[in-house]
């Protein structure tokens, strides 16, 4: 067997990719396409006092402006935040309204007022300009300071001093007793920065309405079309789920930013059924800085305290998260329960505390992001061990060792329960990866050549396959987190696999195909992945936070055990055997110990044909299952950063970067390291080089390449990539799930690594060159200070 | 409008388009060749990639009208009917895409560049693919693959 | 894109009567700047005047010690000229690292120098090689040409046709690159030739293109890396942006100069 689980088999789904045959949303058109192009406020803050669309209305080829005011008489409903958040005074949190079109006021630049219809997109976007909008401008809260200054300017009527929710994790009373009694108390101020996920695939959707049978069809670039169906049916009124399809196609990457469901897809489907032609949205990147959910933008201060002997006594933790404009779908989720829980890391920690307050400002709202609250709480903590080794003159790894979790199950202070894993040992390969022994020497030569060499670890936690549905329930989430599978046996033995997981990137089709050619000894090639469309797939919650492996998965597991079940039934009456003495391998069901079997696709005729099943038995051979883990999975990594500063420039290059990981059973390490290799290039990306920016009038500064720094090849290295594997007890195939490891634990690393070599902690991401070139002469005035 | 004609993949094609169509725009919605991509509007992304009279160039950053007469090759011209590519056999064998997006851009621009060392004699390290790769941008495979699948196309076209 | 006419004269009598009378006309060269500015609704010609084909644009001619440069003739064919690279190679690496390989195919010389971007690199080149600009009126020394960011000496209907440079005895072009756009954040280009040590800066200056007289004075002295480190740098009238600050800049200036006289 060399494609079922553990083996490199190659992406079934490249054949089309690399010849152009990919079927990505903006590749759909219909027969009666027209396009829309939206209208949008180029004020932070501002009234809509009025919108004259005469002057667009008149243009030859416009075929409809449409406008708030419109789309909320039509009774579409708001978007939404599905995650509700209360405080810790029992408040719920103050939850804006969100127009997908403004009506009275817009609160960002970028925020939609109006939609041209046209036909062709670059009539809609000269027609768009041609819309006159007037606009009574307010003051403008740009940033967190402005946001929560007094007097600030008051973005939602319903949230008081711009606040969302004040919110706390752990205990506070024991978190301060620790720190109390600490020897060492390390203090942190640190920011997050905030970032644009830019899949490279922009947005787009394309949206029908058949008035025969009042039915709306939607192509749109998602990670989850059945959730998007639910939301746009239950929330926004733009038809009843049963009159509503969502192909989500081939999707050119999510990073988290394609979950939500947007204005402009609620938009164009309302906007089909009032021209009655379909409408077409596709996002150019310039669009896409200025209205895809952006991700982190923390800012944290934070103590944690420390014992004689260097181990953890209290961490309290003081965090401020923005959340921009609006409330986007699980915006109110990422700071909280994806972030506090990880607050204990790879550590023994038993008293922890932290307080989050969420804000509005005038910016794009800030959802999830690869990784989602988790590489912030890893950054935090990462940061931390290594200040405190420093402060407290010990080898980073050492203090780390002295704090690991040695026994599973671990229950946290901060509700989680660690479900296996072994730091030491995953440290040990990464330090040997790393050949960190040999640093000193590395160093000293490096520093001939005029360079500063530095060495950073990060040895993190992350939770994945977000779960159970009823925990997750009780803690505020509007949706449930298992996944559905349905595995169908054809007469001919080959095997269609529905999922609601969706693939856009991650390689289902080759990785789902695996575990099902494992599991009945079939190839590969007889097996096919169904994704992404709503009216082919039953349910599903899709694809984000690493869990299509131990969620979406399983549940394929399960229905394969029914299959297994009624193959072996089949097979048993029509053998004249015991099913107990059956097996299934080599494309057939063998009878144990005997020349008996019945041929893999002979069981599938024979399910079809009916002519010779036991009695009772229904025909076919199609089995369904819904998965709802116990617990979310653990992954865990050691990463280990190297990189050498040039002090005239502040460049600084990454000579080695070493991930050593734990994602519980490997299905495909082939894609498992693309998954790492892809996941540390971003943890890169946000930790040297990307940051959103916005000016105090909430104009956006960084709205295209040009300015917003997308890592390069040039800009990153080989990656050293190692696994070691125990298995998750939490679901069926052991897996933990590694789409969002490299994105959480690089950070970290990246920036243990600089300020090791320039000897100044006092540095914030992005750290590009001219960061690092200030942060190294402020170590040095700072010194002649001293 | 203006009439073009142009040799794409191998086939003459004509079109009446406005004088503003860019060759993306020619390619994807005139001709439905939708294998060429665009992910950004400031040339910087390199998803648009097309040989353009056996050089790399941006489709995007290209007026149609301009190439009256040109010899066109875009990704889904690439493969020899049912034979791919070694370029792109190699983006399969070393995982060298995740989403396909980036993919068609990044594997003409490959192409042209393994092509252009390859006549000027000069030997194409990993490092000199990492400088080449300036104006492509892939956010799913941290460029480890790409580079790798570069490398052993080379050794093999 | 706004809607626009695409002429492509076969002369330049041609291309200026299409220019001629019409402020709303644009020349095109090669297109890298301007249709991506198009893109944008930051332009919106009514006539573009593709003079790539027109004869004689393209094409690189020498004498003993001087190169003419056709202003269509794209970067990657000067960066792999051998007359270029004979007679001045710092020339040669320069247009081989502008923009990346699509658009060193596309993008032209005389684009890049009509243009001004502060960010360019030409500019730098001409400015510290004391080129000289062609046009179909006239020929003008670099030091009167680029008069600002986005500003130069040119006309309306004034087509550059060619630019002249004079080989260097000694000469290097060291750029840092803006970490986004990786256009030049700083770019030093040192000369040493018929015209004297001449330093030219591009990407950093608050309008456009500089010659550092400091530096001229310093290599003229001595020329050598350790001699700019006593030239003082004055970050006075130096861009500052999310990407650098003034200081910052300064310091590049410093350090590409000392790398590019380190590279002669």
């Amino acid at each position: 067997m060399t494609t079922g689980i553990g083996n490199p088999v190659k992406r079934k789904e490249d054949r089309r990719f690399t010849t152009g045959r990919g079927r990505y949303t903006d590749d759909v058109r219909n027969d009666n396409q027209a396009y829309a192009a939206f209208v949008r406020s180029p004020h932070a803050h501002a009234r809509v006092k009025s919108i004259d669309t005469k002057a667009a209305l008149a243009m030859e080829g416009v075929i409809d402006v449409l406008n708030g005011k419109q789309l909320t008489g039509d009774g579409i409903g708001n978007l939404i935040c599905g995650w509700a958040i209360s405080s810790k005074d029992g408040s719920p949190m103050n939850m804006g309204a969100w127009s997908a079109l403004a009506t009275e006021k817009v609160r960002y630049v970028g925020d939609a007022v109006a939609v041209v219809i046209a036909e062709t997109q670059a009539l809609a976007r000269i027609a768009a300009e041609a819309v006159e909008v007037d606009y009574e401008t307010l003051p403008v809260a740009a940033s967190l300071t402005a946001a929560m200054a007094k007097g600030a300017p008051q973005i939602h009527d319903n949230a008081p001093g711009n606040l969302i929710y004040d919110w706390g994790l752990g205990d506070e009373a024991a978190a301060d007793a620790g720190l109390k009694a600490a020897k060492h108390v390390t203090t942190l101020d640190l920011t997050n920065n905030r970032l644009s996920p830019n899949p490279m695939e922009p947005r787009s959707a394309v949206a029908s309405y058949d008035a025969a049978e009042e039915h709306y069809t939607l192509y749109t670039t998602s990670q989850n079309p059945h959730v998007a169906r639910l939301v746009l049916s239950a929330f926004y009124n733009v038809a009843p789920e049963h009159k509503l399809r969502v192909i989500a196609p081939d999707v050119g990457g999510g990073f988290g930013s394609k979950i939500y469901i947007y204005p402009e897809e609620i938009t164009c489907l309302w906007a089909s059924m009032k021209t009655n032609r379909s409408v077409k949205w596709t996002s150019d990147r310039s669009e896409a800085f200025l209205t895809d959910m952006h991700g982190r933008d923390h800012v944290t201060t934070a103590q944690m305290g420390f014992d004689e002997n260097g181990k953890i006594t209290g961490f309290k933790v003081d965090t401020i998260a923005n959340l921009g404009a609006y409330m986007s779908l699980f915006s109110s989720s990422v700071p909280t329960y994806l972030y506090a829980p990880l607050m204990s890391g790879q550590y023994d920690i038993q008293n922890i505390y932290c307080n989050v307050r969420a804000v509005y400002t005038n910016t794009v709202p800030v959802d999830a992001y690869r990784g989602a609250g988790r590489p912030e709480a890893a950054y935090l903590v990462e940061r931390m061990m290594e200040t405190a080794a420093r402060e407290l003159n010990m080898d980073p790894a050492e203090l780390r060792r002295r704090n690991f979790v040695q026994s599973f199950p671990h229950q946290t202070p901060v509700l989680m329960a660690y479900d296996a894993g072994d730091f030491p040992k995953l440290l040990d390969m990464a330090q040997k990866s790393a050949d960190v022994a040999g640093f000193p020497a590395r160093k000293a030569e490096a520093a001939k050549r005029g360079k500063l060499r530095g060495l950073g670890y990060s040895t993190f936690i992350e939770a994945c396959g977000l779960a159970p549905s009823k925990a997750a329930g009780s803690l505020g989430a509007g949706v449930g987190l298992w996944e559905s599978a349905e595995v169908r046996v054809n007469p001919v033995g080959s095997i269609e696999v529905l999922t609601g997981s969706h693939s856009h990137g991650q390689g289902h089709e080759t990785t789902f195909a695996q575990i099902v050619a494992e599991r009945f000894d079939i190839p590969v090639e007889n097996v096919s992945i169904v994704h992404g469309d709503t009216d082919k797939v039953q349910f599903g919650m899709g694809t984000y936070g690493s869990r299509s492996a131990p969620v979406g998965m399983s549940a394929v597991v399960k229905a394969m055990d029914k299959v297994e079940a009624k193959v072996k039934k089949i097979a048993a009456h029509a053998l004249e055997a015991s099913e107990d003495d059956l097996v299934i391998e080599g494309g057939a069901v063998k009878v144990k110990g005997t020349d008996k079997q019945m041929l893999w696709h002979e069981v599938g005729l024979a399910a079809y044909t009916a002519h010779n099943l036991p009695d009772g038995m229904e025909p076919g051979l199609k089995e369904t299952a819904f998965f709802d883990p116990v617990n979310f999975s653990f992954p865990s990594g050691a990463f280990i950063c190297e990189v050498e500063v040039d002090p005239d420039t502040g460049v600084t290059e990454i000579v080695q970067f070493v991930a050593a990981d734990d994602f519980g059973t490997i299905i495909n390490p082939m894609i498992v390291e693309g998954q790492v290799h892809g996941g540390v290039a971003q943890g890169i990306g946000q930790a040297m080089m990307e940051q959103v920016v916005y000016d105090d009038n909430g104009q956006l500064l960084t709205g295209s390449y040009m300015d917003y720094t997308m890592p390069r090849a040039a800009d990153l290295p080989f990656y050293k990539v190692s696994h070691q594997v125990t298995p998750s007890p939490n679901n069926p195939l052991g897996v933990k799930g590694c789409g969002e490891a490299g994105a959480i634990g690089a950070p970290p690393a990246v920036i243990n690594a600089i300020t090791d070599a320039i000897g100044n902690n006092h540095l914030n991401m992005p750290a590009t060159a001219h960061a690092v070139w200030q942060a190294i002469r402020a170590g040095k005035s700072a010194m002649a200070a001293e | 409008m203006t009439k073009v004609s142009m040799n794409v993949n191998g086939k003459k094609v004509s079109r009446d388009v406005p004088d503003e169509t860019l060759l993306s725009d020619f390619l994807r919605e005139k001709l439905r060749l939708t294998g060429t991509h665009v992910g950004c509007d400031t040339s910087q992304c390199g998803a648009c990639v097309v040989h353009v009279n056996g050089k790399a160039v941006k489709s995007c950053t290209t007026l149609a009208v301009s190439l009256e007469g040109a010899e066109v090759t875009t990704i889904e011209g690439l493969a020899n009917g049912k034979e791919l590519h070694p370029m792109q056999v190699a983006f399969n064998d070393n995982h060298g895409l995740q989403c396909g997006f980036c993919t068609p851009g990044m594997i003409m621009t490959s192409v042209d560049m393994v092509a252009r060392y390859k006549a000027e004699g000069r030997k194409l390290t990993s490092d000199l693919i990492r400088q080449e790769l300036e104006g492509n941008i892939c956010r799913c495979t941290g460029y480890h693959n790409i580079v790798k699948s570069i490398e052993d196309a080379s050794a093999k076209m | 894109m706004y809607p626009t006419k695409y002429h492509k004269p076969a002369s330049i009598s041609d291309a200026v009567a299409l220019l001629a009378g019409n402020d709303e006309a644009m020349i095109l060269g090669g297109g890298q700047t301007l249709l991506a500015t198009m893109k944008q609704h930051l332009a919106a010609p009514s006539d573009l005047v593709d003079i790539r084909a027109i004869k004689g644009m393209s094409g690189i001619s020498t004498s003993d010690t001087a190169l003419t440069i056709g202003a269509a003739t794209t970067h990657a064919d000067v960066a792999a000229s051998k007359e270029v690279k004979k007679l001045c190679p710092a020339l040669a690496d320069l247009a081989s690292h502008i923009g990346d390989p699509a658009v060193r195919s596309q993008g032209t010389i005389g684009g890049s120098i009509a243009n001004n971007d502060p960010a360019a690199d030409y500019p730098a080149a001409m400015l510290a090689l004391a080129a000289t600009i062609v046009t179909n009126k006239r020929e003008i020394a670099a030091d009167d040409f680029f008069l600002g960011q986005f500003t130069t000496a040119l006309e309306e209907d004034e087509i550059i046709t060619a630019v002249k440079v004079n080989a260097a005895t000694k000469a290097a072009y060291a750029k840092f690159a803006q970490p986004a756009s990786l256009f030049a954040m700083v770019g030093v280009f040192v000369a040493k030739g018929a015209a004297g040590v001449r330093v030219a800066i591009t990407g950093a200056g608050d309008d456009g293109v500089f010659r550092h007289a400091g530096l001229e004075a310093a290599l003229t002295a001595d020329w050598s890396d350790s001699a700019v480190n006593e030239v003082a740098i004055s970050a006075d009238g130096l861009m500052s942006d999310l990407h650098g600050s003034a200081e910052y800049r300064a310091n590049l200036i410093r350090v590409m100069a000392k790398r590019a006289v380190a590279a002669t």
